[in-house]
Protein backbone atom coordinates (compact mmCIF):
# COMPACT_ATOMS: atom_id res chain seq x y z
CA UNK A 1 0.00 0.00 0.00
CA UNK A 2 1.34 3.37 -0.98
CA UNK A 3 -1.13 5.20 1.24
CA UNK A 4 -2.40 4.94 4.82
CA UNK A 5 -5.94 4.55 6.01
CA UNK A 6 -7.40 7.90 5.02
CA UNK A 7 -7.92 10.65 7.57
CA UNK A 8 -10.63 13.32 7.26
CA UNK A 9 -8.56 15.66 5.08
CA UNK A 10 -7.21 12.95 2.85
CA UNK A 11 -10.71 11.54 2.46
CA UNK A 12 -11.92 14.93 1.27
CA UNK A 13 -9.05 15.19 -1.18
CA UNK A 14 -9.63 11.70 -2.50
CA UNK A 15 -13.34 12.47 -2.91
CA UNK A 16 -12.52 15.55 -4.97
CA UNK A 17 -10.13 13.54 -7.15
CA UNK A 18 -12.64 10.72 -7.46
CA UNK A 19 -15.32 13.10 -8.68
CA UNK A 20 -12.88 14.66 -11.15
CA UNK A 21 -11.77 11.27 -12.41
CA UNK A 22 -15.34 10.03 -12.72
CA UNK A 23 -16.34 13.16 -14.62
CA UNK A 24 -13.41 12.62 -16.96
CA UNK A 25 -14.16 8.93 -17.54
CA UNK A 26 -17.88 9.56 -17.96
CA UNK A 27 -17.05 12.44 -20.29
CA UNK A 28 -14.88 10.16 -22.43
CA UNK A 29 -17.62 7.55 -22.54
CA UNK A 30 -20.19 10.19 -23.51
CA UNK A 31 -17.94 11.50 -26.31
CA UNK A 32 -17.39 7.94 -27.56
CA UNK A 33 -21.07 7.08 -27.42
CA UNK A 34 -22.02 10.34 -29.16
CA UNK A 35 -19.52 9.54 -31.86
CA UNK A 36 -20.96 6.03 -32.22
CA UNK A 37 -24.52 7.37 -32.41
CA UNK A 38 -23.58 10.08 -34.91
CA UNK A 39 -22.11 7.41 -37.14
CA UNK A 40 -25.13 5.17 -36.77
CA UNK A 41 -23.32 2.41 -34.90
CA UNK A 42 -26.22 1.71 -32.56
CA UNK A 43 -28.74 1.24 -35.33
CA UNK A 44 -30.67 -1.98 -34.98
CA UNK A 45 -29.64 -3.32 -38.37
CA UNK A 46 -25.99 -3.41 -37.27
CA UNK A 47 -26.74 -5.46 -34.18
CA UNK A 48 -29.85 -7.48 -34.97
CA UNK A 49 -28.13 -10.06 -37.23
CA UNK A 50 -26.47 -11.52 -34.12
CA UNK A 51 -29.93 -12.40 -32.81
CA UNK A 52 -32.08 -12.74 -35.93
CA UNK A 53 -29.77 -14.48 -38.36
CA UNK A 54 -28.98 -18.02 -37.30
CA UNK A 55 -26.38 -18.12 -40.04
CA UNK A 56 -24.29 -15.34 -38.46
CA UNK A 57 -24.23 -17.10 -35.12
CA UNK A 58 -23.47 -20.37 -36.84
CA UNK A 59 -20.49 -18.86 -38.67
CA UNK A 60 -19.18 -17.25 -35.48
CA UNK A 61 -19.46 -20.54 -33.59
CA UNK A 62 -17.74 -22.36 -36.45
CA UNK A 63 -14.91 -19.80 -36.24
CA UNK A 64 -14.67 -20.19 -32.48
CA UNK A 65 -14.53 -23.96 -32.93
CA UNK A 66 -11.73 -23.66 -35.49
CA UNK A 67 -9.75 -21.28 -33.26
CA UNK A 68 -10.19 -23.48 -30.20
CA UNK A 69 -9.28 -26.55 -32.25
CA UNK A 70 -5.96 -25.02 -33.37
CA UNK A 71 -5.30 -23.85 -29.82
CA UNK A 72 -6.15 -27.26 -28.34
CA UNK A 73 -3.77 -29.12 -30.67
CA UNK A 74 -1.18 -26.43 -29.96
CA UNK A 75 -1.59 -26.82 -26.19
CA UNK A 76 -1.20 -30.59 -26.25
CA UNK A 77 1.80 -30.62 -28.60
CA UNK A 78 3.47 -27.62 -26.95
CA UNK A 79 3.20 -29.25 -23.53
CA UNK A 80 4.80 -32.45 -24.81
CA UNK A 81 7.52 -30.67 -26.81
CA UNK A 82 8.11 -28.18 -24.01
CA UNK A 83 8.52 -30.85 -21.37
CA UNK A 84 10.91 -32.84 -23.55
CA UNK A 85 12.99 -29.77 -24.41
CA UNK A 86 13.02 -28.53 -20.82
CA UNK A 87 14.11 -31.88 -19.45
CA UNK A 88 16.61 -32.18 -22.30
CA UNK A 89 18.17 -28.87 -21.43
CA UNK A 90 18.61 -30.05 -17.84
CA UNK A 91 20.27 -33.26 -18.97
CA UNK A 92 23.79 -33.92 -17.74
CA UNK A 93 24.78 -35.14 -21.20
CA UNK A 94 26.07 -32.22 -23.22
CA UNK A 95 25.10 -33.77 -26.52
CA UNK A 96 21.49 -33.65 -25.33
CA UNK A 97 21.46 -30.39 -23.42
CA UNK A 98 23.24 -28.24 -26.02
CA UNK A 99 20.95 -28.95 -28.97
CA UNK A 100 17.92 -28.47 -26.70
CA UNK A 101 19.29 -25.13 -25.49
CA UNK A 102 19.93 -24.03 -29.07
CA UNK A 103 16.41 -24.96 -30.20
CA UNK A 104 14.83 -23.20 -27.21
CA UNK A 105 16.78 -19.97 -27.62
CA UNK A 106 16.30 -19.90 -31.39
CA UNK A 107 12.53 -20.26 -31.35
CA UNK A 108 12.07 -17.87 -28.47
CA UNK A 109 13.85 -15.13 -30.42
CA UNK A 110 11.64 -15.47 -33.53
CA UNK A 111 8.25 -13.92 -34.16
CA UNK A 112 5.64 -16.68 -34.09
CA UNK A 113 4.24 -15.48 -37.40
CA UNK A 114 7.59 -16.19 -39.06
CA UNK A 115 7.57 -19.75 -37.72
CA UNK A 116 4.06 -20.23 -39.13
CA UNK A 117 5.24 -18.85 -42.48
CA UNK A 118 8.07 -21.35 -42.40
CA UNK A 119 5.59 -24.22 -42.33
CA UNK A 120 3.16 -22.57 -44.71
CA UNK A 121 5.64 -21.41 -47.38
CA UNK A 122 9.00 -22.90 -46.51
CA UNK A 123 8.19 -26.58 -46.05
CA UNK A 124 6.28 -26.87 -49.37
CA UNK A 125 9.15 -25.13 -51.18
CA UNK A 126 11.70 -27.41 -49.57
CA UNK A 127 9.95 -30.76 -49.70
CA UNK A 128 7.02 -30.30 -52.04
CA UNK A 129 4.66 -31.39 -49.27
CA UNK A 130 1.85 -28.92 -48.73
CA UNK A 131 1.11 -28.09 -45.12
CA UNK A 132 -2.52 -27.17 -44.51
CA UNK A 133 -3.10 -23.83 -42.80
CA UNK A 134 -4.40 -25.58 -39.67
CA UNK A 135 -1.20 -27.56 -39.27
CA UNK A 136 1.00 -24.58 -40.08
CA UNK A 137 -0.70 -22.79 -37.20
CA UNK A 138 -0.46 -25.80 -34.89
CA UNK A 139 3.21 -26.52 -35.63
CA UNK A 140 4.09 -22.83 -35.26
CA UNK A 141 2.29 -22.65 -31.92
CA UNK A 142 3.96 -25.90 -30.86
CA UNK A 143 7.53 -24.85 -31.58
CA UNK A 144 7.25 -21.30 -30.26
CA UNK A 145 5.28 -22.09 -27.12
CA UNK A 146 7.15 -25.34 -26.64
CA UNK A 147 10.34 -23.30 -26.31
CA UNK A 148 8.70 -20.99 -23.78
CA UNK A 149 7.17 -23.90 -21.83
CA UNK A 150 10.56 -25.64 -21.83
CA UNK A 151 11.94 -22.67 -19.92
CA UNK A 152 9.01 -22.78 -17.50
CA UNK A 153 9.61 -26.50 -16.90
CA UNK A 154 13.31 -25.93 -16.38
CA UNK A 155 12.65 -23.09 -13.96
CA UNK A 156 10.10 -25.23 -12.10
CA UNK A 157 12.59 -28.07 -11.68
CA UNK A 158 15.36 -25.70 -10.61
CA UNK A 159 13.06 -24.10 -8.05
CA UNK A 160 12.69 -27.40 -6.17
CA UNK A 161 14.77 -27.84 -3.02
CA UNK A 162 18.08 -29.50 -3.86
CA UNK A 163 17.38 -32.20 -1.26
CA UNK A 164 14.69 -33.77 -3.44
CA UNK A 165 17.14 -34.72 -6.15
CA UNK A 166 19.78 -35.80 -3.67
CA UNK A 167 17.36 -37.96 -1.68
CA UNK A 168 16.08 -39.58 -4.88
CA UNK A 169 19.63 -40.35 -5.99
CA UNK A 170 20.55 -41.70 -2.58
CA UNK A 171 17.85 -44.37 -2.69
CA UNK A 172 19.38 -45.55 -5.94
CA UNK A 173 17.16 -44.04 -8.63
CA UNK A 174 18.76 -43.35 -12.00
CA UNK A 175 18.83 -39.87 -13.55
CA UNK A 176 15.78 -40.53 -15.70
CA UNK A 177 13.82 -41.97 -12.81
CA UNK A 178 14.72 -39.05 -10.56
CA UNK A 179 13.36 -36.65 -13.16
CA UNK A 180 10.26 -38.66 -14.02
CA UNK A 181 9.21 -39.89 -10.59
CA UNK A 182 10.40 -37.21 -8.20
CA UNK A 183 11.22 -33.86 -9.81
CA UNK A 184 8.71 -33.42 -12.65
CA UNK A 185 5.55 -34.18 -10.62
CA UNK A 186 6.52 -31.59 -8.03
CA UNK A 187 7.73 -29.10 -10.61
CA UNK A 188 4.45 -29.25 -12.52
CA UNK A 189 2.57 -28.49 -9.35
CA UNK A 190 4.67 -25.38 -8.71
CA UNK A 191 4.53 -24.06 -12.23
CA UNK A 192 0.86 -24.72 -12.98
CA UNK A 193 -0.24 -21.05 -12.66
CA UNK A 194 2.60 -19.76 -14.87
CA UNK A 195 1.88 -22.57 -17.30
CA UNK A 196 -1.79 -21.69 -17.55
CA UNK A 197 -1.00 -18.04 -18.18
CA UNK A 198 1.24 -19.17 -21.04
CA UNK A 199 -1.69 -21.16 -22.38
CA UNK A 200 -3.74 -17.95 -22.42
CA UNK A 201 -0.96 -16.44 -24.54
CA UNK A 202 -1.07 -19.48 -26.80
CA UNK A 203 -4.82 -19.15 -27.27
CA UNK A 204 -4.43 -15.49 -28.19
CA UNK A 205 -1.58 -16.31 -30.55
CA UNK A 206 -3.62 -18.96 -32.34
CA UNK A 207 -5.55 -16.08 -33.96
CA UNK A 208 -2.49 -15.35 -36.09
CA UNK A 209 -3.75 -18.19 -38.26
CA UNK A 210 -6.02 -15.97 -40.31
CA UNK A 211 -2.96 -14.24 -41.77
CA UNK A 212 -1.95 -17.45 -43.52
CA UNK A 213 -5.53 -18.16 -44.50
CA UNK A 214 -6.74 -20.46 -41.73
CA UNK A 215 -10.52 -20.07 -41.50
CA UNK A 216 -10.62 -19.20 -37.81
CA UNK A 217 -12.76 -16.83 -35.77
CA UNK A 218 -11.04 -13.69 -37.11
CA UNK A 219 -11.12 -14.81 -40.74
CA UNK A 220 -14.82 -15.66 -40.55
CA UNK A 221 -15.71 -12.49 -38.66
CA UNK A 222 -14.05 -10.64 -41.54
CA UNK A 223 -16.42 -12.46 -43.91
CA UNK A 224 -19.39 -11.47 -41.77
CA UNK A 225 -18.57 -7.78 -41.48
CA UNK A 226 -17.76 -7.45 -45.16
CA UNK A 227 -21.27 -8.72 -45.88
CA UNK A 228 -23.16 -6.87 -43.16
CA UNK A 229 -20.95 -3.75 -43.04
CA UNK A 230 -20.65 -3.80 -39.25
CA UNK A 231 -16.97 -4.38 -38.32
CA UNK A 232 -17.18 -2.63 -34.94
CA UNK A 233 -20.10 -4.79 -33.82
CA UNK A 234 -18.57 -8.05 -35.05
CA UNK A 235 -15.19 -7.36 -33.44
CA UNK A 236 -16.93 -6.30 -30.24
CA UNK A 237 -18.70 -9.66 -30.06
CA UNK A 238 -15.45 -11.51 -30.87
CA UNK A 239 -13.57 -9.57 -28.20
CA UNK A 240 -16.22 -10.48 -25.63
CA UNK A 241 -15.85 -14.14 -26.61
CA UNK A 242 -12.09 -14.02 -26.15
CA UNK A 243 -12.27 -12.17 -22.85
CA UNK A 244 -14.75 -14.76 -21.55
CA UNK A 245 -12.64 -17.76 -22.58
CA UNK A 246 -9.39 -16.24 -21.33
CA UNK A 247 -10.91 -15.02 -18.07
CA UNK A 248 -12.13 -18.58 -17.55
CA UNK A 249 -8.57 -19.87 -17.98
CA UNK A 250 -7.16 -17.17 -15.68
CA UNK A 251 -9.83 -18.00 -13.14
CA UNK A 252 -8.83 -21.66 -13.26
CA UNK A 253 -5.21 -20.59 -12.70
CA UNK A 254 -6.28 -18.56 -9.71
CA UNK A 255 -8.32 -21.43 -8.27
CA UNK A 256 -5.50 -23.90 -8.73
CA UNK A 257 -3.12 -21.54 -7.04
CA UNK A 258 -5.26 -20.94 -3.97
CA UNK A 259 -5.96 -24.68 -3.71
CA UNK A 260 -2.22 -25.30 -3.68
CA UNK A 261 -1.82 -22.77 -0.94
CA UNK A 262 -4.49 -24.43 1.19
CA UNK A 263 -3.13 -27.88 0.55
CA UNK A 264 0.52 -27.22 1.16
CA UNK A 265 0.35 -24.51 3.75
CA UNK A 266 2.60 -22.13 1.83
CA UNK A 267 1.83 -20.31 -1.38
CA UNK A 268 2.85 -22.22 -4.44
CA UNK A 269 6.23 -20.74 -5.04
CA UNK A 270 5.46 -18.92 -8.23
CA UNK A 271 7.89 -16.20 -7.30
CA UNK A 272 10.65 -18.79 -7.18
CA UNK A 273 9.67 -20.04 -10.60
CA UNK A 274 9.55 -16.54 -11.97
CA UNK A 275 12.88 -15.48 -10.55
CA UNK A 276 14.43 -18.72 -11.76
CA UNK A 277 13.06 -17.91 -15.20
CA UNK A 278 15.57 -15.09 -15.40
CA UNK A 279 18.00 -16.88 -17.72
CA UNK A 280 16.47 -16.71 -21.17
CA UNK A 281 17.59 -14.91 -24.30
CA UNK A 282 20.29 -12.62 -23.02
CA UNK A 283 19.12 -12.94 -19.44
CA UNK A 284 15.62 -11.66 -19.98
CA UNK A 285 12.96 -13.61 -18.12
CA UNK A 286 10.55 -15.74 -20.08
CA UNK A 287 7.79 -13.74 -18.48
CA UNK A 288 8.50 -11.58 -21.46
CA UNK A 289 6.25 -13.71 -23.47
CA UNK A 290 4.44 -15.05 -20.43
CA UNK A 291 2.68 -12.24 -18.66
CA UNK A 292 1.36 -13.66 -15.41
CA UNK A 293 -2.38 -14.18 -15.46
CA UNK A 294 -4.61 -11.66 -13.83
CA UNK A 295 -5.07 -14.12 -11.03
CA UNK A 296 -1.44 -14.80 -10.28
CA UNK A 297 -0.56 -11.11 -10.12
CA UNK A 298 -2.86 -10.45 -7.24
CA UNK A 299 -1.63 -13.45 -5.28
CA UNK A 300 1.56 -11.86 -4.07
CA UNK A 301 0.69 -8.26 -4.79
CA UNK A 302 -0.17 -5.76 -2.18
CA UNK A 303 -1.81 -3.02 -4.16
CA UNK B 1 20.85 -15.75 -52.24
CA UNK B 2 19.68 -14.17 -55.48
CA UNK B 3 16.19 -13.40 -54.28
CA UNK B 4 17.56 -11.74 -51.17
CA UNK B 5 20.08 -9.62 -53.08
CA UNK B 6 17.61 -8.61 -55.77
CA UNK B 7 15.16 -7.48 -53.15
CA UNK B 8 17.60 -5.83 -50.79
CA UNK B 9 15.89 -2.50 -51.39
CA UNK B 10 12.51 -3.92 -50.31
CA UNK B 11 14.10 -5.53 -47.27
CA UNK B 12 15.81 -2.28 -46.31
CA UNK B 13 12.55 -0.34 -46.46
CA UNK B 14 10.78 -2.99 -44.38
CA UNK B 15 13.60 -3.07 -41.86
CA UNK B 16 13.44 0.68 -41.21
CA UNK B 17 9.66 0.59 -40.97
CA UNK B 18 9.98 -2.14 -38.33
CA UNK B 19 12.46 -0.04 -36.36
CA UNK B 20 10.28 3.06 -36.65
CA UNK B 21 7.16 1.16 -35.62
CA UNK B 22 9.01 -0.35 -32.67
CA UNK B 23 10.47 2.95 -31.43
CA UNK B 24 7.27 5.00 -31.66
CA UNK B 25 4.96 2.31 -30.28
CA UNK B 26 7.49 1.36 -27.58
CA UNK B 27 7.99 4.95 -26.42
CA UNK B 28 4.26 5.59 -26.33
CA UNK B 29 3.59 2.32 -24.51
CA UNK B 30 6.19 3.19 -21.86
CA UNK B 31 4.60 6.58 -21.21
CA UNK B 32 1.01 5.28 -21.12
CA UNK B 33 2.02 2.21 -19.07
CA UNK B 34 3.77 4.36 -16.46
CA UNK B 35 0.71 6.58 -16.03
CA UNK B 36 -1.63 3.56 -15.84
CA UNK B 37 0.65 1.90 -13.25
CA UNK B 38 0.46 5.07 -11.15
CA UNK B 39 -3.32 4.98 -11.46
CA UNK B 40 -3.43 1.31 -10.43
CA UNK B 41 -1.77 1.99 -7.08
CA UNK B 42 -3.41 5.37 -6.39
CA UNK B 43 -5.77 5.99 -3.47
CA UNK B 44 -8.45 7.30 -5.85
CA UNK B 45 -10.86 4.40 -6.54
CA UNK B 46 -12.14 5.41 -10.02
CA UNK B 47 -8.57 5.71 -11.33
CA UNK B 48 -7.77 2.29 -9.89
CA UNK B 49 -10.87 0.77 -11.46
CA UNK B 50 -10.14 2.27 -14.84
CA UNK B 51 -6.54 1.09 -14.97
CA UNK B 52 -7.40 -2.37 -13.66
CA UNK B 53 -10.17 -2.98 -16.14
CA UNK B 54 -8.06 -1.62 -19.00
CA UNK B 55 -5.28 -4.08 -18.22
CA UNK B 56 -7.73 -6.96 -17.78
CA UNK B 57 -9.47 -6.33 -21.10
CA UNK B 58 -6.31 -5.79 -23.15
CA UNK B 59 -4.48 -8.79 -21.67
CA UNK B 60 -7.28 -11.12 -22.62
CA UNK B 61 -7.71 -9.76 -26.15
CA UNK B 62 -5.51 -10.98 -28.99
CA UNK B 63 -3.30 -8.33 -30.60
CA UNK B 64 -4.66 -9.34 -33.99
CA UNK B 65 -8.15 -8.36 -32.86
CA UNK B 66 -6.91 -4.99 -31.55
CA UNK B 67 -5.20 -4.23 -34.85
CA UNK B 68 -8.19 -5.34 -36.93
CA UNK B 69 -10.57 -3.25 -34.85
CA UNK B 70 -8.33 -0.21 -35.24
CA UNK B 71 -8.03 -0.78 -38.96
CA UNK B 72 -11.61 -1.64 -39.92
CA UNK B 73 -13.61 -0.37 -36.93
CA UNK B 74 -12.28 3.15 -36.35
CA UNK B 75 -12.96 4.36 -39.93
CA UNK B 76 -16.62 3.48 -39.29
CA UNK B 77 -16.83 6.25 -36.72
CA UNK B 78 -14.95 8.71 -38.86
CA UNK B 79 -11.43 8.15 -37.53
CA UNK B 80 -9.29 7.60 -40.62
CA UNK B 81 -5.52 7.26 -40.66
CA UNK B 82 -3.03 5.40 -42.80
CA UNK B 83 -2.06 1.81 -41.99
CA UNK B 84 1.14 2.80 -40.24
CA UNK B 85 -0.63 5.09 -37.76
CA UNK B 86 -3.23 2.44 -37.01
CA UNK B 87 -0.46 -0.09 -36.40
CA UNK B 88 1.31 2.33 -34.05
CA UNK B 89 -1.91 3.02 -32.13
CA UNK B 90 -2.80 -0.67 -31.85
CA UNK B 91 0.66 -1.82 -30.77
CA UNK B 92 1.01 1.08 -28.36
CA UNK B 93 -2.31 0.54 -26.58
CA UNK B 94 -1.72 -3.23 -26.47
CA UNK B 95 1.84 -3.05 -25.13
CA UNK B 96 0.90 -0.37 -22.57
CA UNK B 97 -1.10 -2.95 -20.59
CA UNK B 98 1.94 -5.20 -20.25
CA UNK B 99 4.18 -2.27 -19.33
CA UNK B 100 1.65 -1.41 -16.61
CA UNK B 101 1.87 -4.91 -15.15
CA UNK B 102 5.68 -4.86 -15.24
CA UNK B 103 5.86 -1.46 -13.52
CA UNK B 104 3.26 -2.46 -10.95
CA UNK B 105 5.22 -5.58 -10.03
CA UNK B 106 8.25 -3.32 -9.61
CA UNK B 107 6.30 -0.95 -7.36
CA UNK B 108 5.19 -3.92 -5.28
CA UNK B 109 8.79 -5.07 -4.94
CA UNK B 110 9.86 -1.82 -3.22
CA UNK B 111 9.91 -2.47 0.54
CA UNK B 112 6.83 -1.06 2.30
CA UNK B 113 9.09 0.86 4.66
CA UNK B 114 10.16 3.17 1.82
CA UNK B 115 6.65 4.46 1.22
CA UNK B 116 5.96 4.61 4.97
CA UNK B 117 9.12 6.63 5.57
CA UNK B 118 8.19 8.96 2.70
CA UNK B 119 4.73 9.51 4.17
CA UNK B 120 6.12 10.06 7.65
CA UNK B 121 8.17 13.01 6.46
CA UNK B 122 4.98 14.42 4.99
CA UNK B 123 5.22 13.66 1.27
CA UNK B 124 1.93 13.40 -0.58
CA UNK B 125 0.98 10.34 -2.65
CA UNK B 126 2.23 11.95 -5.86
CA UNK B 127 5.53 12.91 -4.29
CA UNK B 128 5.96 9.49 -2.67
CA UNK B 129 5.45 7.81 -6.02
CA UNK B 130 7.60 10.19 -8.05
CA UNK B 131 10.49 10.82 -5.70
CA UNK B 132 10.78 7.66 -3.63
CA UNK B 133 8.99 4.60 -4.98
CA UNK B 134 9.20 4.86 -8.78
CA UNK B 135 12.97 5.54 -8.97
CA UNK B 136 13.58 2.39 -6.96
CA UNK B 137 10.88 0.41 -8.74
CA UNK B 138 12.25 1.21 -12.20
CA UNK B 139 15.48 -0.55 -11.32
CA UNK B 140 13.86 -3.89 -10.61
CA UNK B 141 11.55 -3.40 -13.55
CA UNK B 142 14.26 -3.40 -16.24
CA UNK B 143 14.33 -7.19 -16.89
CA UNK B 144 10.53 -7.63 -17.23
CA UNK B 145 10.36 -4.42 -19.30
CA UNK B 146 13.05 -5.81 -21.58
CA UNK B 147 10.85 -8.85 -22.10
CA UNK B 148 7.83 -6.69 -22.91
CA UNK B 149 9.88 -4.71 -25.42
CA UNK B 150 11.23 -7.84 -27.11
CA UNK B 151 7.66 -9.11 -27.35
CA UNK B 152 6.74 -5.78 -28.96
CA UNK B 153 9.56 -6.16 -31.48
CA UNK B 154 8.23 -9.58 -32.43
CA UNK B 155 4.67 -8.25 -32.46
CA UNK B 156 5.55 -5.66 -35.10
CA UNK B 157 5.45 -8.63 -37.48
CA UNK B 158 1.74 -8.98 -36.73
CA UNK B 159 1.20 -5.44 -37.94
CA UNK B 160 1.80 -6.77 -41.43
CA UNK B 161 -1.60 -8.41 -41.03
CA UNK B 162 -3.20 -5.02 -41.44
CA UNK B 163 -0.93 -4.07 -44.28
CA UNK B 164 1.92 -1.93 -43.07
CA UNK B 165 4.64 -2.24 -45.68
CA UNK B 166 6.84 -3.74 -43.05
CA UNK B 167 9.31 -6.58 -42.85
CA UNK B 168 6.92 -9.55 -42.69
CA UNK B 169 4.83 -8.03 -45.45
CA UNK B 170 7.90 -7.60 -47.64
CA UNK B 171 8.79 -11.17 -46.89
CA UNK B 172 5.55 -12.62 -48.17
CA UNK B 173 5.77 -10.41 -51.24
CA UNK B 174 9.24 -11.67 -52.03
CA UNK B 175 8.41 -15.25 -51.12
CA UNK B 176 5.35 -15.34 -53.36
CA UNK B 177 7.26 -13.82 -56.28
CA UNK B 178 10.15 -16.29 -56.00
CA UNK B 179 8.76 -19.54 -54.65
CA UNK B 180 12.08 -21.31 -55.17
CA UNK B 181 13.94 -18.91 -52.91
CA UNK B 182 11.43 -19.04 -50.09
CA UNK B 183 13.78 -20.81 -47.71
CA UNK B 184 16.59 -18.26 -48.14
CA UNK B 185 14.20 -15.39 -47.63
CA UNK B 186 12.73 -17.00 -44.51
CA UNK B 187 16.17 -17.64 -43.05
CA UNK B 188 17.39 -14.12 -43.73
CA UNK B 189 14.33 -12.67 -42.02
CA UNK B 190 14.66 -15.06 -39.09
CA UNK B 191 18.28 -13.99 -38.66
CA UNK B 192 17.36 -10.30 -38.80
CA UNK B 193 14.65 -10.69 -36.14
CA UNK B 194 16.87 -12.85 -33.92
CA UNK B 195 19.75 -10.36 -34.23
CA UNK B 196 17.45 -7.45 -33.32
CA UNK B 197 16.07 -9.35 -30.31
CA UNK B 198 19.56 -10.24 -29.09
CA UNK B 199 20.77 -6.66 -29.52
CA UNK B 200 17.77 -5.37 -27.63
CA UNK B 201 18.25 -7.73 -24.70
CA UNK B 202 21.99 -6.93 -24.61
CA UNK B 203 21.10 -3.23 -24.51
CA UNK B 204 18.69 -3.76 -21.65
CA UNK B 205 21.33 -5.72 -19.74
CA UNK B 206 23.67 -2.75 -19.99
CA UNK B 207 20.90 -0.48 -18.66
CA UNK B 208 20.27 -2.95 -15.85
CA UNK B 209 23.93 -2.97 -14.84
CA UNK B 210 24.13 0.84 -14.98
CA UNK B 211 21.09 1.22 -12.74
CA UNK B 212 22.04 -1.50 -10.28
CA UNK B 213 23.10 -0.24 -6.87
CA UNK B 214 24.73 -2.17 -4.10
CA UNK B 215 22.19 -2.76 -1.36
Amino acid sequence: MLYDALGPRARRRVTVWSVLALVLVVGLVVVAVRRLIDNGQFEAEKWSPFVDEPLVLQILLEGLRATLQAAAYGIVFALVVGTLLGVGRLSTHRWISWPCTAVIEWFRALPLLLVMFFFFLGVPALTGINVEPLWSVVFGLTLYNGAVIAEIVRAGVLALPRGQREAAHSIGLRDGQVMRLVLLPQAFRIMLPVLISQLVVLLKDSTLGFIIGYRDLLELSGTIHRNLDNPLQVYFVVAVLFILVNSLLSWVAHRVESRQRRKFGTRARIDDVESALGGGVGGTPVIATTPTPVGAGSAGGRT
Amino acid sequence: MEAVIQNSELIRVGFWLTIKLFLIAGGGALAIGLVLAGMRVSPVPPLRWFATSYVHVVRNTPLTLVLLTANFGLPEIGIVFDFFTFAVIGLMLYTAAFVTEAVRSGINAVPVGQAEAARSIGLTFGQTLQLVVLPQALRTVVPPLASVMIALLKNTSVASAIGVGQMMQQMSTIAVRNPADVIEVLIVFALIYAALALMLSAGFRVVERRLAVAR
